[in-house]
């Protein structure tokens, strides 16, 4: 696992998408911060947090997309199955790689909280669980950016069907309001990401939806675990 | 020591590899032997653990490849047909990424410097792999199924894409290797196959068409008595008399090559020169002979000769399925390889 997670995240620095990744994310989240905080002369992120949902939802597929498609194109993940480790090593290696990539980017909101904490008095613990509650939300669309990167072997594909997955999570409680259907509506609002992250920007930490996400990204990555699995034995 | 039994590989209703049973034992250099398709690397691909059989084993060192595929695939140096290689990177970083991917145990400077000699890609270490030509690629690739020293070398089609000095070079690495470990390499070079491996499997559309020694198989294969000639004068003539010479197994003309020139496959029963007696006709009939040769065989003769019947115990077994499937396969095997041979002595034709 050590060796592919480490091949990955250099992977990320020697092809160039760190550097658009970082970019595009670091120039979104500053114009917001400015936009939510700094010219509402307010200590307040949470606004901030909720509008950064959205970045991440449409960022996330730029990480993945290359994950798994990249190299069934290349067909080196003909050597990486034929090596000595498991399925579940090889697909944790990458899905933590990209977590950390993720990592580096999300953590420039601290440093924009420390600005604040320079001009005003910042609530830092609701900042740590907002911040939290966007590394748990991104842990669970990697691994459905990474499942999705598993199933084709072309980039694009993998990135626009990223997004366009990530945006149906995202957009669930939309849904759900549209529908006359009672049990449909109240199934699809509690599965809804929006709704659990906006209890995090109000102040609430709720234990649950920290087990929603978690479980998510559990359940996605060993999907992804069973795409190699299925392939093997069709 | 690689056991195979009963290797089945289906793909819906085809059988890309049917019921292939060898086993190869330690210090042995094993060759697969056959025209694209054939599933020489389905079956690889079975023996390393990339997909599942759909029948059979596969055991290596002791280790069945389903049952514990870690262990297994830890014995295994696998070269594909296609290098698994990141182009993005260097070759060093490349080679000492596998070298972590196989959680090597050996010193590892010492270890990757004597793999990088013995493939000889020392002077490419610090430059990305993407600007390397096809030759040092594969030679990377190479490099990549040695690290760790594997008790068990599976390569596929090692020498595609090399110039003739490398093919050369990785031949004799090869035979090396051979020496220390169990080796399968497959080819649809013959002249490779008999120079490298001990022991030759030919496989033709998913079976074992002959499983014999290098040597055998040459025997077999000799190649006197077979000659390509090209003769000036009546066409219908002078096959009537290459006909009618004594130990000619069958004379045809193929095609015309120059105007009043055809060219003549001949055919002499095993054993006969026929070289002094074909020059002898045409000096009597006054026809010049503008070439002589002996016919290079081609795999496709190769498959026509083992198809035709020429006895082992695998064909028996083999003519046997066929019966079962009420002889649909064997009219038309004949039929194309009958095709395939006229365009090899054509194609041979319009080389020289």
């Amino acid at each position: 696992m050590g060796a592919i997670f480490r091949r990955e995240l250099g992977s990320f620095f020697t092809s160039s998408i760190a550097y658009v990744f970082l970019f595009s994310f670091f120039i979104t989240s500053g114009w917001i911060f400015y936009g939510s905080t700094v010219r509402s002369g307010t200590s307040d992120m949470s606004g901030f947090f909720t509008s950064l949902l959205l970045i991440v939802v449409i960022l996330i597929p730029v990480l993945t997309m290359k994950s798994f498609s990249e190299e069934k194109k290349q067909k080196t993940d003909q050597g990486l199955l034929t090596a000595p480790i498991s399925l579940t090593s090889i697909v944790l290696g990458k899905y933590f790689a990209v977590l950390v990539m993720y990592l580096i980017g999300v953590s420039i909101v601290l440093l924009y909280a420390c600005i604040l904490a320079v001009f005003g008095s910042v609530d830092w613990l609701m900042i740590i669980s907002n911040y939290a509650a966007l590394v748990i939300v991104g842990a669970a669309f990697i691994a459905v950016g990474v499942f999705i990167s598993s199933l084709t072997e072309n980039q694009a594909v993998a990135a626009i069907g990223g997004i366009v997955c990530l945006l149906v999570l995202y957009l669930l409680d939309l849904f759900a309001n549209f529908l006359d259907t009672k049990y449909v509506s109240d199934v699809l609002n509690a599965l809804s990401f929006y709704n659990r992250y906006y209890e995090f920007t109000c102040g609430i930490f709720n234990l649950s939806s920290v087990l929603f996400y978690i479980s998510t990204a559990v359940i996605f990555n060993f999907l992804t675990i069973r795409v190699f699995e299925k392939k093997r034995w069709s | 020591m690689i056991e195979v039994k009963n290797l089945t590989k289906r793909y819906g209703e085809k059988k890309a590899v049917n019921d292939i049973s060898f086993t190869v034992h330690d210090g042995e250099i094993l060759g697969f032997l056959g025209p694209n398709g054939a599933g020489k690397s389905t079956t690889m691909n079975m023996l390393t653990g990339y997909i599942s059989s759909t029948s059979g084993t596969a055991v290596i060192n002791g280790v069945d490849i389903l049952e514990d595929p870690i262990k297994a695939k830890a014995n295994i140096g696998y070269l594909p047909e296609i290098p698994p290689l990141y182009m993005d990177m260097t070759v060093k970083a490349y080679l000492n990424f596998i070298y972590d991917l196989k959680k090597c145990k050996l010193p590892r400077k010492e270890h990757l410097t004597s793999v990088c000699d013995l493939c000889r890609i020392t002077d490419v270490k610090n430059r990305i792999i993407k600007h390397l030509s096809k030759g040092y690629r594969q030679r990377v690739g190479l490099a990549q199924a040695l690290v760790g020293n594997p008790p068990v070398l599976i390569l596929d089609e090692p020498t595609v894409g090399l110039d003739p000095n490398q093919m050369i070079e990785i031949r004799n690495l090869i035979k090396k290797l051979g020496k220390t470990h169990t080796v399968i390499l497959s080819s649809h070079i013959l002249y490779e196959i008999q120079q490298v491996c001990d022991r030759v499997i030919i496989i033709s559309q998913g079976e074992i068409a002959a499983d014999d020694t290098a040597d055998n198989l040459s025997k077999k294969m000799s190649d006197d008595h077979r000659l390509i000639v090209r003769i000036e004068g009546d066409k219908d003539k002078i096959l009537k008399e290459l006909k009618s010479m004594q130990g000619v197994k069958y004379a045809r003309a193929d095609v015309e090559k120059e105007p009043g020139v055809y060219e003549y496959s001949i055919e002499a029963e095993e054993g006969i020169d026929l070289r002094r007696d074909v020059s002898a006709l045409a000096r009597e009939n006054d026809f010049p002979i503008l070439m002589m040769k002996t016919a290079e065989l081609t795999l496709e003769d190769i498959f026509f000769k083992i198809t035709m019947g020429e006895s082992t115990v695998h064909l028996k077994k083999a003519a046997v399925k066929a019966d079962d499937k009420e002889n649909d396969d064997s009219p038309e095997a004949l039929d194309t390889s009958e095709e395939n041979e006229q365009d090899n002595t054509e194609e041979t034709g319009g080389l020289e």
